[in-house]
């Protein structure tokens, strides 16, 4: 089963839940992997250390144009439609522009004259560490000046075993990097602060999972700070709280030094294992049903 | 006339707060909310929309279904795994979709359709210091670093049109499109870090980012006394970088609670240790040449 840990605002504590949600799981002696999704972002490895078992490299391919053989048509400009190609009919000057690039092979798929090769790029990495040389993590981290994570997430999410517990801790916002994320998950846990930023950036998630059909639940993190709105709005539609996370300057000084709360505290610990019980129940059904009492 | 990014790598440090304050402290700004995907700066300075128009983030692939002969070459072609079969039939995942229409030009049976994604909307609005134009990406929909692109167009237009000297552009999270959209371009960037080991992880990789740029930076500490040995090392880092930290910002609940009510912290308490501090960060950064 995998769960994803998202949400619409950065800086809610997705990272603060997926960590923790591990190290319980792990504690108490279950097999789980986590991802790290957030790969412009990536800090799950900043809290979990453990020996690096080996990187991989996620390529893309980018098409170059060789200009001798290049008829200088203009199909393969007509065919793009991210303007990534650099055209001058006149003064018989093409080529790709990489950053523009989404690497989808129409182009060369127009061209007809053999003019258009396509060569793979490394756009970033995906590191594999064993957290107490049990427990998998998968860091993907994207190169700078890269424009899309996708591949990189995909691949990823490709690499893990379909039949283990798995952990998703997914990038910020609603588009393609949150996408390419959640569409794999079964289950979607929204971690948001009670704060009109929290609402706001909360509503546009839920959006977009219902109109993906995905099942979720939220969990109010810094609760105390902001006002009663949120939870409110939350009892009205019917969406089940998982958890509130109160504000506590002990979990902002361990979250600010790299470490993890439950690894301290007994009480977050119970609250984490607990969570993680209930995420395992079988269906979405009984983990509501749970979530409710 | 100039343009300032508010950028910060991880989320939640607080760009939008310390935008709203500045574009709260001058007059006669602009103030654009680029983070499309999350846009929360509206919520802070209640703008008031004079004009709203579609935004069309390219198109998604659609099947005829009476057309299609289901012989697969579509499936195999998509590159973004957006098409597949589905109980004898062949079907498109638009959230995957990227319209690069590939799919639409090899289908023998000409049975695929390009049908534009038009829910997204940009806003040109008036506010108490001047003027703003802000987005809606839809949930789901694609390219925002294009919509940037678009709002920014847009922004510099009407700054030209009213003789506005800066435009202060609320950027997103991250490094990726929306990110390389928001700040290209520019002359300042301000980046907005708080003492935590993610935020300083992330900090490194946005002035990597930016140095390929040619922007002047400028860093702020935000919630510095959170913990203030790692304030220190990312003060001491950024000296090292040669990347002036304007101001360390304490920690401030009435951050919250202005929020809750609608306004900047400048508006909501002028007198704060914070908003003094802002006042600092808008002068360093708006009159340095």
């Amino acid at each position: 089963m995998k769960i994803a840990i998202a949400s619409g605002k950065g800086g809610t504590g997705k990272t603060f839940v997926s960590t923790n949600l591990f190290y319980a799981s792990v504690y108490d002696g279950n097999q789980i992997t986590l991802v790290d999704c957030d790969a412009e972002a990536p800090n799950t490895t900043l809290f979990l250390k453990g020996v690096c078992e080996s990187i991989e490299h996620v390529y893309s391919y980018f098409p170059s144009i060789d200009v001798d053989a290049c008829a200088f048509c203009g199909k393969c400009v007509e065919a793009c439609h991210f303007n990534a190609i650099f055209y001058l009919s006149q003064k018989k000057r093409i080529h790709v522009l990489n950053e523009l690039c989404h690497s989808c092979g129409a182009c060369s798929y127009v061209c007809k004259h053999g003019a258009i090769t396509e060569h793979a790029k490394s756009i970033g990495t995906i590191k594999r560490i064993a957290y107490r040389n049990t427990s998998p993590i998968a860091e993907c981290r994207m190169e700078i000046g890269v424009a899309s994570s996708v591949p990189i997430i995909k691949q990823a999410i490709r690499n893990v075993d379909n039949d283990a517990m798995v952990l998703l801790d997914s990038p910020p916002g609603v588009s393609c990097p949150f996408i390419a994320t959640v569409e794999t998950a079964d289950y979607v846990i929204l971690v948001t602060e009670p704060t009109p930023f929290g609402l706001n950036d909360l509503r546009l998630s839920i959006q977009t999972l219902q109109q993906m059909g995905i099942a979720f639940g939220v969990i109010i993190n810094r609760d105390g700070i902001g006002n009663q709105k949120m939870e409110n709005w939350l009892n009205e539609e019917n969406i089940p709280i998982l958890m509130k996370i109160p504000y506590d300057s002990l979990i902002a000084e361990t979250y600010a030094e790299g470490k993890i709360v439950s690894e301290i505290n007994s009480m977050y610990l119970s609250k984490f294992r607990e969570l993680m019980k209930i995420l395992e129940e079988n269906s979405t059904e009984q983990r509501v049903a749970l979530c409710k009492k | 006339m100039q343009e300032i990014v508010v950028l910060s790598g991880k989320g939640g440090t607080g760009k939008t707060s310390i935008t709203a304050a500045l574009a709260t402290i001058g007059k006669n700004l602009l103030a654009v909310d680029c983070d499309v995907d999350a846009a929360n700066l509206y919520l802070l300075l209640n703008p008031q929309n004079y004009r709203e128009e579609k935004y069309t983030s390219g198109k998604t692939a659609f099947v005829h279904a009476d057309v299609c002969t289901v012989c697969g070459k579509c499936v195999d072609a998509c590159r973004f795994e957006a098409i597949r079969y589905f109980n004898d039939s062949i079907e498109v995942q638009e959230t995957a979709c990227e319209g690069c229409q590939l799919c639409a030009a090899i289908c023998p049976a000409h049975a695929i359709e390009m049908i534009p994604r038009d829910k997204s909307r940009w806003y040109e609005a008036t506010y108490n210091n001047g003027y703003m134009v802000y987005a809606r990406l839809f949930p789901g929909e694609e390219n925002s670093g294009k919509l940037v692109s678009v709002i920014r167009e847009k922004a510099k237009a009407l700054a030209q049109k009213h003789q506005l000297d800066t435009i202060l552009l609320d950027g997103p999270p991250g490094v990726g499109c929306p990110v390389i959209s928001s700040v290209t371009g520019t002359q300042k960037v301000l980046i907005v870090t708080e003492p935590s080991v993610s935020a300083f992880h992330d900090l490194k990789r946005i002035v990597d980012l930016t140095k390929n740029f040619k922007v002047k930076r400028y860093v702020v500490i935000n919630k510095y006394d959170i913990s203030i040995a790692l304030s220190n090392r990312i003060e001491a880092w950024c000296v090292e970088q040669q990347i002036p930290v304007v101001s360390k910002l304490p920690f401030d609940k009435e951050l919250v609670e202005a929020m809750i009510q609608c306004k900047s912290i400048v508006e909501f308490n002028p007198l704060s240790e914070y908003s003094s501090k802002m006042q600092v960060v808008f002068n360093a950064l708006l009159k340095d040449e």
